[in-house]
């Protein structure tokens, strides 16, 4: 059953030194799973993602032959409508919660703020359940949090509080861009079994953007590995650590191997053709 | 809801941070004396001979010195200048013999009146203006922006000023014309209402004199609109730059995801965070208007203060003219003490 289809997406930025080509022709869809996105930083893996929202501000431009989202392509959708969807049918975790949470907001207002503005929930209930969903991810004194500005957060705290506030609408959609990468071992895992739960018992479909390879293997169904802004390969987790590509073996060996013999880390091998 | 340990934490630090700035306000102000006290030394003009005259005989001139306590050492003169200054003695007019501060409490409440109902204009024109361009870049709407901002800043002041009067007040006879009410109602002003602020508007307001408030309005109108135009240049083009730099922020998508309307994300998201740096950029432009408006003034014989120590600068009445300048210069530094505080408020990572 398929969630979200897209077909030859491309964004585009008008830049005074040229047209840069961000993503170029990325097709892939996506059912009730994990869905990996890996690749080098800078490979478009976080404008795939908010081109799926429709969030990619001016001068960057999204074209795309097709994006169907549950039935409904999204290119064609007008402004007001893709609004709607955003909360409650698609949200994404963005990638750095020190600049994605408002600063001058506390961290309760803007955990609330959708139940609030959006749902109409009065104030007690709206508190009950941001506090219910700091508790999911393991922060122990929510109600200090809920008082708290965003720089008095710590940074795997601020991201718990990224996932929590765009679990808190239910989306059948969620796109976490690099959403554990500041957490602990621990704290990681369990914040993957909700995620896993949430893909299992409510069949959210998840795209899990992630640097961290091993990590991708484990947790998710299927991977994107991406290159200069485009999908150089698809393939199961189970076969990403024994992938054939030559680009994707280069990103496993920048792995760090714990136990491993200490040499130098070799160097990202590129080739142009990859990307054709 | 109690209140949680960390606001209270908070409310510790702030408070901290007010008495800091409390004892740097008393260093300005008392810099401020010292700077007036040594301009009074400097200049020129002998204030004994400005009292008893070109003809007076030596001992007349010796009994004034000892009467004004010039025969003391300046760092005692200094002392008493400071101590009589923040007592609320600023000395007396030469040109009048009385003193200073009752002159300044007679013509202060003008320019304040003038000021911050130029910078509520200013305001209220400046940021939907300044909005209105950053959310549309490029757009007619931010073109005619920045023309009407750009006018603002390079016509002079006294040219807008009489073209105004002659406009609204000869030909059309829409506005009422200097000064700030009609003949008429000086009078009545003078008698029948009791002066709480000394502000026309608020005093009549207060008395329930609504004729006298209409009058009062007709005549700061065209004053404060022209001010108030010159503080919307300024604040709009300010308002557009924070903004613009706001909405490229992370947050802003954010805010998006979350599937906030643009509304919100512009008037709530960003525009508590343009606050930070536009309180200050409010404050300052109210400054300026505060201290800076003598050609407007003068045009509209409005008896404010900036037209009292033009005034008495031309008769070189220097207890005035000092005196005038140091309840400015307090002003400012009270303006500037108040944007701080409300800068804190509205940014946490400042407390
Ligand atoms: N405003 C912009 N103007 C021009 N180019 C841009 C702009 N924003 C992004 N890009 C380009 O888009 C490309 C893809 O960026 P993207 O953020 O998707 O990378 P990423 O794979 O998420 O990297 P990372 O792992 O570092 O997060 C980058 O090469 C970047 O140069
Ligand atoms: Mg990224």
């Amino acid at each position: 059953m398929t969630l979200l289809s897209v077909k030859n997406l491309r964004v585009t930025f008008d830049t005074e030194a040229g047209v840069v080509e961000a993503v170029r022709g990325v097709s892939f869809s996506l059912g009730r799973e994990r869905l990996g996105i890996v690749g080098e930083s800078g490979s478009g893996k976080t404008m795939t993602g908010r081109s799926v929202l429709r969030l990619i501000r001016p001068p960057g431009r999204i074209a795309a032959d097709e994006m169907l989202f549950d039935g409904q392509d999204l290119m064609k959708l007008p402004e007001r409508e893709m609004r709607a969807l955003r909360g409650p049918r698609m949200a994404m975790v963005m990638q750095d919660p020190k600049y994605s949470l408002n600063p001058v907001m506390k961290v309760g207002a803007q955990l609330m703020e959708g139940l609030r503005q959006r749902d109409r929930v009065g104030r007690a209930e709206a508190h009950g359940k941001a506090v219910a969903a700091l508790e999911a991810v393991q922060i122990r004194d929510p109600e200090r949090v809920m008082e708290a500005y965003p720089h008095e957060l710590s940074g795997g705290m601020g991201q718990r509080v990224m996932i929590a506030m765009m679990l808190i609408p239910n989306p059948d959609l969620l796109i976490a861009d690099e959403p554990t990468s500041a957490l602990d071992v621990t704290v990681q895992a369990e914040v993957l079994s909700i995620l896993d739960g949430l893909v299992r018992d409510r069949g959210m479909g998840l795209i899990f953007i992630s640097h961290d390879l091993r990590l991708v293997a484990r947790f998710c169904d299927r991977v994107l590995v991406m290159y200069k802004g485009r999908v150089v390969e698809e393939l199961a987790a189970q076969d990403l650590l024994h992938a054939k590509h030559p680009y994707t073996q280069g990103l496993l060996n920048c792995l760090p191997r714990i136990g491993g013999d200490r040499g130098p880390l070799p160097g990202l091998d590129r080739n142009a053709e990859w990307a054709r | 809801m109690t209140a949680s340990p960390s606001a209270s934490l908070r409310l510790g630090a702030y408070l901290r941070a007010a008495g800091s700035m409390l004892i740097s306000l008393a260093a300005t102000i008392l810099g401020l004396l010292l700077v007036t006290f040594i301009i009074g030394r400097v200049v020129p003009i002998d204030p004994v001979l400005a009292i008893v005259g070109e003809r007076a005989t030596e001992a007349q001139i010796e009994a004034a010195r000892v009467a004004l306590g010039l025969d003391l050492p300046l760092w005692r003169q200094f002392l008493i200048y400071a101590w009589d200054a923040l007592h609320g003695d600023l000395g007396q007019s030469i040109r009048t013999g009385q003193p200073v501060i009752e002159a300044v409490a007679r013509h202060f409440p003008a320019t304040l009146e003038l000021a911050t109902l130029a910078t509520i204009l200013g305001v209220i024109a400046g940021v939907p203006a300044g909005v209105l361009a950053a959310t549309r870049p490029g757009s007619l709407a931010d073109h005619v922006v920045r023309l009407v901002g750009l006018m603002g800043y390079s016509m002079p002041v006294f040219w807008l000023g009489l073209i105004g009067l002659l406009l609204f007040y000869g030909i059309l006879g829409w506005v009422g014309g200097p000064g700030r009410l009609d003949a008429v109602f000086d009078m009545m002003y003078e008698f029948e209402v009791t002066p709480v602020s000394g502000m026309i508007l608020i005093d009549t307001a207060l008395a329930g004199r609504w004729d006298m408030w209409v009058n009062a309005i007709s005549h700061i109108i065209l004053p404060a609109g022209l001010l108030g135009y010159v503080s919307m240049a300024y604040i709009s083009r300010m308002t557009r730059s924070f903004m613009m730099n706001e909405l490229s922020q992370e947050y802003i998508t954010t805010a998006r995801v979350k599937g906030m309307p643009e509304w919100r994300v512009i008037w709530v998201h960003a525009m508590r965070n343009v606050l930070v740096p536009l309180i200050t950029v409010i404050a300052l432009s109210y400054a300026y208007l505060l201290e800076g408006s003598v050609l407007t003034e003068t045009i509209f014989a409005w008896p404010g203060l900036g037209s009292y120590i033009t005034d008495a600068l031309m008769v070189n009445d220097m207890p005035a003219v000092l005196g005038g300048t140091v309840v400015v210069g307090v002003a400012f530094v009270l303006l500037n003490l108040f944007s701080d505080l409300l800068y804190r408020l509205v940014d946490p990572r400042a407390r």
